[in-house]
C-alpha cells in the first residue's frame, strides 16, 4: 500500500480534511440527498458537535458526564431567549449559547475537580435531572410545557430551507471538529491527558490540575451548548421535553460506541443516535412486535450494545476500524499500540 | 410550626428510603469500588415482578419475602455476569456498564408494562396517625418504612461487626490480595456484597412504589437522592448511609415544602455540591493518605 503523505502541520492537515469533507457534503446535500436526508445529516452534525466535546472530556481528561443533555438545554434556551427578546446577530446568539453553557460548565466543573469518575457521573446526572423543573417553574420566562419558539435564519434566495439549515449545522460541526482536533494537539490537550493519567505527577510538573479539569469541563459544556442551540434550530422550538435525562445517557452511550477519545468516532456516534431509533422501529415492524414494544426497542438495543461493547470491545467502532485498518495495511509493528487502545475507555488517540 | 413539623416527618420517612438506597450503594462500593447506577432500576424491575405476583393473588407478605430473595439473586447475577469481566480495567467502564443496565431494564419494563404509572399497594394504611387530637403527616406505612429500613441497617451492621462472614467480607474489600492468600474466597464475597445490595434495592423499590407514580422511571430520582445520601455519608459505612439519608430526606422535604417540589432536585444538587466542597471524603469516613 502506498503511504499517503499528509501535511505535517496539524492545523493545515485538519483544515484540509474539513474543507474536503465540507465540499463532499455540500455536493451530496445539494445533488444527491432528498430534503429529508439533508435534515438527517444536519441532525447528525448537531450530535457530532456535542459528542466532540464529550469525547474530549471523557477520552482526554478522564472525566465522565451524565449531564450533557442539561448543557444542551442551557445552550438551546439561551439562544431562544436572545431570539425572543433581542435583535442580536444569529452568530452572536450561537456564541452566547456556547458561552452560557461554558459558564454553567464552570459552575458544575468546580466541585467536580474534587471528584473521581463515579461521583462526577452522579453529580452531573443530578444536574440533568434538576434543570427541567426549574424551567417549568417560571413559565412566563421559559414558556412552560410549550417551550420557546426558535426562528432559524431565513435561507437566501432559491436555497431550500432544510438544506440551508443542514449547511449551518454541518459548518458548525466542521468548525468544532477542527478546533477540538487542534486543541487536542496543543499544550491544553497534553495537559488534559496528563491530568487524566496521573494527577499527582502532573501537579508536580507544574500544571494546575483543578484549573485544567475545569477548563476541559467548560470547553466540553460549550460544545454541548452550541449543539443544543443547533438542535433548537431544526425543531423550531426548545422545550424541556427535548432534553430529558435519557438524552444525556444516549449521548454517553453514543460516545462510547463511537470510540471514546476519538473525533472520527463521534461521527459514527452521531449516525447511531439518528439512525438507531429508525432501524429499531423498522425492525420491530418486521417482527410485528407491536407499538408498545417498538417504542422501547431502540432504548433496549442501545443499552444492550453498550454493555456488550464495554465488556468485549471498549474501544468502540473507531477502535475496531483502526484495528482492521492496521491489519489491512500490514503495519503489524504498530499493533501493540492498537492493543493499548483497546484497553479501556481512558485512552487518548486523536484519529 | 406545625407545617415545619410535618415537613420534618415527611423528610424522615423519605430519608429512610434514601438511606436504604444509600446502603445498597455503600455495600457495592465497599465490595467493588463501583457506584451502581442501575440499583434503582433493579429495584424497579423487582417491584414490577411484585406487582404481577400480587395480581396473580399472592399474599403481600409472601410476595415481600420472595421479592427480597429475588433482589438477592439479581444483585449476585449482575455482579457475576456484567461486573466481574471488567475487573482491573478503567474505573469508568463499570460506570458505563451499570448505566447500560439501567437503560436496558427501563426499556424492558416500558416494553412489557407500558409507560403509564400504576398503583401499588402499601403494606399498611397511608393515612396519617393521630397523636392526641391532631393528625400528623406520618402514617402506619411510614412507621413500617422506618422499622424495616432500621432492621436492614441493624442486620447489616451485625453482619459486618459480629460475624466471621462479615469479617471476611471486610477483609476482602479492604485488601483483596492478602485476604485471598489467607484462604478467603474473595470473589464469592464480592458477589455476596452485590447480592445484599440487591436486597436493599428491592426493599427500597417496594417502599417507594405506593407513594410515587409507579412506572419504569419512578426510581430515577430516588436513586440520585440515595446517591447524594451515600456521598454525604462517605460511601463507606452503613451508619453514614443512614445519617446521610436522613439529612438528604429532610433537606429535600424542606426545599420541596417551602419552595415547591420543582426545586427538590436542585436542592439535592446544592446539598451535594456543598457536602463535596466542605468534606470531599464524606462526613463519616476518615481522611485517607494518597499513594504517589
Amino acid at each position: 500500500m502506498p503511504h499517503i503523505k499528509l501535511p505535517s502541520q496539524p492545523l493545515i492537515r485538519h483544515l484540509g480534511v474539513a474543507v474536503l469533507a465540507g465540499v463532499v457534503l455540500y455536493f451530496l446535500t445539494n445533488n444527491v440527498f432528498s430534503t429529508y436526508d439533508d435534515s438527517q445529516v444536519g441532525e447528525i452534525a448537531t450530535y457530532v458537535v456535542v459528542l466532540a466535546g464529550l469525547s474530549l472530556l471523557t477520552g482526554l481528561n478522564g472525566q465522565i458526564s451524565l449531564g450533557h443533555g442539561g448543557f444542551m438545554a442551557v445552550g438551546g434556551y439561551t439562544m431562544a431567549l436572545l431570539m425572543n427578546h433581542t435583535q442580536a446577530n444569529f452568530l452572536l446568539e450561537l456564541l452566547a449559547a456556547a458561552g452560557m453553557a461554558a459558564l454553567m460548565g464552570v459552575v458544575i466543573g468546580l466541585p467536580a475537580t474534587r471528584l473521581k469518575g463515579p461521583y462526577l457521573a452522579g453529580m452531573t446526572l443530578l444536574f440533568a435531572l434538576a434543570l427541567p423543573p426549574i424551567a417549568d417553574k417560571w413559565p412566563a420566562t421559559f414558556g412552560g410545557d410549550q417551550g420557546l419558539a426558535v426562528n432559524a435564519p431565513t435561507a437566501p434566495g432559491s436555497v431550500n430551507p432544510e438544506e440551508w439549515l443542514a449547511w449551518i449545522q454541518i459548518l458548525a460541526a466542521l468548525i468544532v471538529l477542527v478546533l477540538v482536533a487542534n486543541l487536542i494537539r496543543s499544550r491544553f490537550g497534553r495537559a488534559f491527558r496528563a491530568v487524566r493519567d496521573d494527577e499527582i505527577a502532573t501537579s508536580l510538573a507544574g500544571i494546575h490540575v483543578a484549573r485544567t479539569k475545569v477548563t476541559a469541563f467548560a470547553i466540553s459544556a460549550a460544545c454541548a451548548g452550541l449543539g443544543g442551540a443547533l438542535f433548537g434550530l431544526s425543531s423550531f422550538a426548545v422545550n424541556t421535553g427535548d432534553f430529558p435525562v435519557t438524552l444525556s445517557i444516549r449521548l454517553l452511550a453514543a460516545m462510547v460506541l463511537g470510540g471514546t477519545g476519538t473525533l472520527t468516532g463521534m461521527i459514527w456516534g452521531g449516525i447511531l443516535l439518528v439512525y438507531l431509533p429508525q432501524w429499531s422501529t423498522s425492525l420491530s415492524g418486521h417482527f410485528n412486535l407491536g407499538s408498545g414494544v417498538s417504542a422501547y426497542l431502540s432504548t433496549i438495543i442501545f443499552g444492550a450494545v453498550l454493555i456488550v461493547a464495554m465488556i468485549a470491545a471498549p474501544a468502540g467502532i473507531q477502535g475496531g476500524l483502526r484495528w482492521v485498518w492496521l491489519h489491512l495495511v500490514g503495519r503489524v509493528s504498530t499493533l501493540g499500540r492498537g492493543r493499548q487502545v483497546a484497553k479501556g475507555v481512558s485512552q487518548g488517540s486523536t484519529s | 410550626m406545625s407545617l415545619f413539623f410535618n415537613y420534618t416527618l415527611n423528610g424522615v420517612a423519605n430519608g429512610m428510603i434514601f438511606a436504604a438506597l444509600a446502603l445498597s450503594l455503600v455495600l457495592i462500593f465497599r465490595a467493588t469500588r463501583i457506584i451502581n447506577f442501575a440499583q434503582g432500576a433493579m429495584g424497579m424491575m423487582t417491584t414490577f415482578i411484585a406487582s404481577s405476583l400480587l395480581n396473580r393473588g399472592l399474599g403481600y407478605w409472601w410476595m415481600f419475602v420472595l421479592i427480597l430473595v429475588m433482589g438477592f439473586v439479581f444483585g449476585g447475577v449482575v455482579e457475576r455476569v456484567l461486573i466481574r469481566p471488567l475487573q482491573g480495567k478503567s474505573e469508568l467502564n463499570p460506570v458505563i456498564v451499570t448505566i447500560g443496565l439501567l437503560v436496558v431494564l427501563e426499556g424492558i419494563a416500558g416494553a412489557i408494562y407500558g409507560n403509564a404509572s400504576r398503583g401499588f399497594p402499601a403494606a399498611f394504611s397511608q393515612s396519617g396517625l393521630t397523636v392526641g387530637k391532631t393528625k400528623i403527616a406520618f402514617s402506619h406505612f411510614d412507621v413500617f418504612i422506618l422499622v424495616s429500613v432500621l432492621m436492614l441497617m441493624v442486620a447489616t451492621l451485625v453482619l459486618f461487626r459480629a460475624t466471621s462472614l462479615g469479617l471476611r467480607m471486610r477483609a476482602s474489600a479492604f485488601a483483596g490480595e492478602i485476604a485471598r492468600l489467607l484462604g478467603v474466597r474473595v470473589g464469592l464475597l464480592l458477589t455476596l456484597g452485590w447480592a445484599l445490595a440487591g436486597v436493599a434495592g428491592s426493599l427500597a423499590g417496594l417502599l417507594v412504589a405506593p407513594t410515587s407514580s409507579f412506572g419504569p422511571y419512578y426510581m430515577d430520582l430516588y436513586l440520585v437522592y440515595g446517591f447524594t445520601a451515600a456521598v454525604i455519608g462517605g460511601l463507606e459505612s452503613p451508619v453514614g448511609a443512614l445519617i446521610g439519608g436522613l439529612i438528604t430526606g429532610m433537606s429535600i422535604s424542606y426545599v420541596g415544602g417551602y419552595l415547591g417540589t420543582g426545586f427538590e432536585p436542585m436542592g439535592a444538587l446544592a446539598l451535594l455540591i456543598v457536602a463535596l466542597m466542605s468534606r470531599p471524603e464524606g462526613l463519616f469516613s476518615r481522611p485517607q493518605a494518597r499513594r504517589v
